[in-house]
């Protein structure tokens, strides 16, 4: 086995709308595990973009994409939803928490509907990851009671419930001042280092990307 | 699929929009309560107007109709055979009204697997006397036990009871009748027959049907005192009626007994035709009346639900980024809807039953009704079953479009907008 985590090959992409306009341009790249990868670059650049191509969510692409030397390429809805689920955290700009759960619920759910766990160990397992995130006390708290920071904690407690292979981040501390942002860099860097959790954030914080083990720097749709 | 957990998030979904849940619930409630409350008071209206004329009247009547032979001499006559003959002035032939062979006829319907039960009877007109008064009418000499088991005769009679009629020289007279003549039980009546034979008989009770041109002429005496008054033999019937099971087999089985015993016969639906209309377009109109509703109903599932896939297009997102498919998604809004047909619908159904309950209790006096007191209603369960499929097809078919609609929300342009 080898040691990539993800892979492409000539990913392209276009935009239809309002004209044809090529986003992404032949963009073959490759994360291997335990990596911190940050992708940089100007707005507007195509680097959202390229994620969501990696996140499985976005299926409207040319060139192939593998997960774990599997090649995602065409499978169905169903079969994407399952790979999203055990193999990818994510962890968005916004914090996408539940507003009708608590947190604790909300960081259980993805582990719920993968189903390979009973409740009891769900739960304790969020409860760790709280823990770790040094939320546990907010655990029965609904979201609307957290601040931002708090919210964006949870969010990656949710992200890595399942233990997913990679985690994908789309500007996860652009909602975030220093401080907090600080804080998450620091999380993840701890991730990385001590349980070797490979993550792969898109940013345009320079402060944020130059601390990461590997910057990819996009421009006109081309890793340069 | 987890079809637990895709429950449980459609709860909490609801618990977070809990009015406009309980508004849509209950737009289904007032639909299927209405429809149960409207449908049983109809069928139980039809019953009794049915009750009234329908169940009184044999499915199969068996009887010697008075008419002309329909061979005349002439047409045996070789001679004349390949000629068109007119005959004017036929009179009818006197065959008596009385049925030949009553007795084995009798038999052999009873023995048939498809006869519920037969009843003899004679129908005479004879005259009322009262003073030097003579009001005519008829006398119905019926088979009291089989009269009262296929006929329910006594819920006609208001003073009296019916089995009083098994004593000798009795008879049970009308409503109309005994008010005109002042007539009460106890009383003595006098009657002359059509062939003049005079009787005096005992009011043992009162009968009353509801329709006035009954009422001011008919009584009822035993099969025995009919055939005394007439001065005939204990085989003397003019009328056999019959009890299917199926009732729709009546004009089949009444062509088949016309043949099989050389009598005339007429069936139940030849005889009711307009009732059985009158039943149909009543249940029609029901059933339109209920259906329109819960398709309002409907309605506005479907508008709360849109709206709340508007609401929560983040939380769709969300779940289809960390995991959930189209199709889990589409069973969470499939499920809310579910949600809101069964709580609606089942209260429907117990508010349906309340108001059913409550129409029944109303007082319901009109003098063409005399053995019903309060509304009649109808509670078959059959009703029920209707009005909760009929719910859950509606909030399904509801929560179907948005359900899919929700299914095809791509996350990415959500998450990508923020």
């Amino acid at each position: 086995m080898s040691n990539k985590v993800l892979e492409t090959k000539g990913l392209s992409k276009y935009f239809y709308d309002p004209i044809k306009f090529q986003v992404l341009k032949e963009i073959s790249m490759s994360v291997n595990h335990g990596e911190f990868v940050s992708i940089v670059g100007k707005s507007g650049c195509g680097k959202s973009t390229l994620l969501y191509l990696l996140s499985t969510m976005d299926t409207e692409y040319e060139g192939e994409l593998f997960i774990h030397e599997e090649l995602i390429t065409g499978k169905s809805d169903k079969e994407l939803a399952v790979i999203r689920n055990e193999k990818i955290g994510f962890v968005f700009q916004f914090h996408y928490l539940l507003s009708e759960y608590n947190v604790l619920k909300n960081v259980m759910l993805p582990g719920m509907k993968l189903g390979k766990l009973s409740d009891a160990e769900i739960e304790h397992n969020a409860m760790e990851h709280l823990k770790t995130l040094d939320m546990e006390d907010q655990a029965l708290k609904m979201p609307n009671q957290l601040s931002g920071g708090q919210k964006q904690r949870v969010a990656i407690a949710r992200a890595l419930i399942n233990n997913p292979l990679i985690i994908m981040g789309d500007e996860p501390t652009g909602n975030l001042d220093k401080k907090n942002s600080d804080m998450v860099f620091d999380i993840f860097n701890q991730l990385t280092k001590e349980h070797n959790q490979t993550l792969l954030i898109v940013t345009h914080d320079h402060d944020f990307a130059n601390r990461t083990n590997r910057i990819v720097t996009m421009e006109d749709g081309k890793i340069i | 699929m987890n079809f637990r957990l895709i429950l449980n998030i459609a709860v909490h979904l609801l618990r977070a929009r809990l009015k406009q849940t309980v508004v849509a619930a209950v737009g289904v409630t007032f639909g299927i309560a209405m429809f149960i409350t409207l449908v049983s008071f109809m069928n139980g209206m039809n019953d009794l107007l049915d009750g009234l004329m329908l169940n009184r009247t044999p499915h199969v009547r068996l009887y010697n109709e008075i008419k002309p032979s329909e061979e005349q001499p002439i047409s045996l006559s070789e001679k004349y055979k390949n000629n068109t003959n007119f005959i004017s002035s036929i009179k009818p032939k006197d065959r008596g009204k009385a049925i030949y062979n009553s007795q084995v006829i009798i038999k052999n319907l009873k023995a048939d697997s498809r006869v519920i039960d037969v009843a003899p009877k004679i129908t005479e007109p004879v005259f009322f006397n009262s003073g030097t008064i003579e009001i005519s009418g008829v006398i119905n000499g019926v088979d009291v036990a089989a009269e009262e088991n296929l006929f329910q005769l006594s819920d006609y009679i208001v003073e009296g009871k019916i089995s009083d009629l098994k004593q000798n020289n009795s008879i049970i007279i009308g409503k109309g009748l005994a008010d005109k003549m002042l007539l009460i039980p106890g009383d003595i009546i006098k009657i002359t027959s059509a062939k003049g034979n005079l009787a005096s008989l005992k009011i043992v009770g009162i009968s009353q049907v509801g329709i006035a041109d009954i009422d001011d002429k008919t009584s009822y005496t035993s099969l025995n005192t009919a055939q005394k008054l007439m001065g005939e033999s204990t085989n003397y019937v003019t009328d056999i009626q019959v009890k299917l099971f199926d009732i729709t087999t009546a004009p089949a089985l009444a062509k088949e007994f016309k043949t099989k015993f050389d009598l005339d016969t007429i069936d139940y639906q030849t005889t009711n035709s307009q009732f059985e209309t009158g039943s149909t377009i009543r249940s029609i109109i029901s059933y339109a009346v209920g259906i329109v509703l819960l398709i309002v109903a409907g309605f506005g599932i479907y508008n709360i639900l849109n709206m709340m896939i508007f609401e929560k297009m983040d939380s769709i997102a969300i779940l289809k980024a960390t995991g959930f498919s189209g199709s889990d998604v589409k069973w969470i809004f499939i499920s809310l809807s579910l949600i809101i047909g069964i709580t609606g619908g089942v209260f429907g159904l117990f508010f349906g039953y309340i108001f059913s309950s409550i129409i029944d209790a109303l007082p319901f006096n009109t003098a063409s009704l005399p053995t019903v007191k309060t509304y009649p209603i109808n509670y078959n369960p059959i009703f029920y079953v209707i009005g909760i499929s009929f719910a859950l097809l509606t909030t399904a078919v509801a929560g179907l479009f948005p359900a899919l609609k929700a299914s095809k929300v791509d996350p990415v342009e959500i998450i990508r907008g923020k």
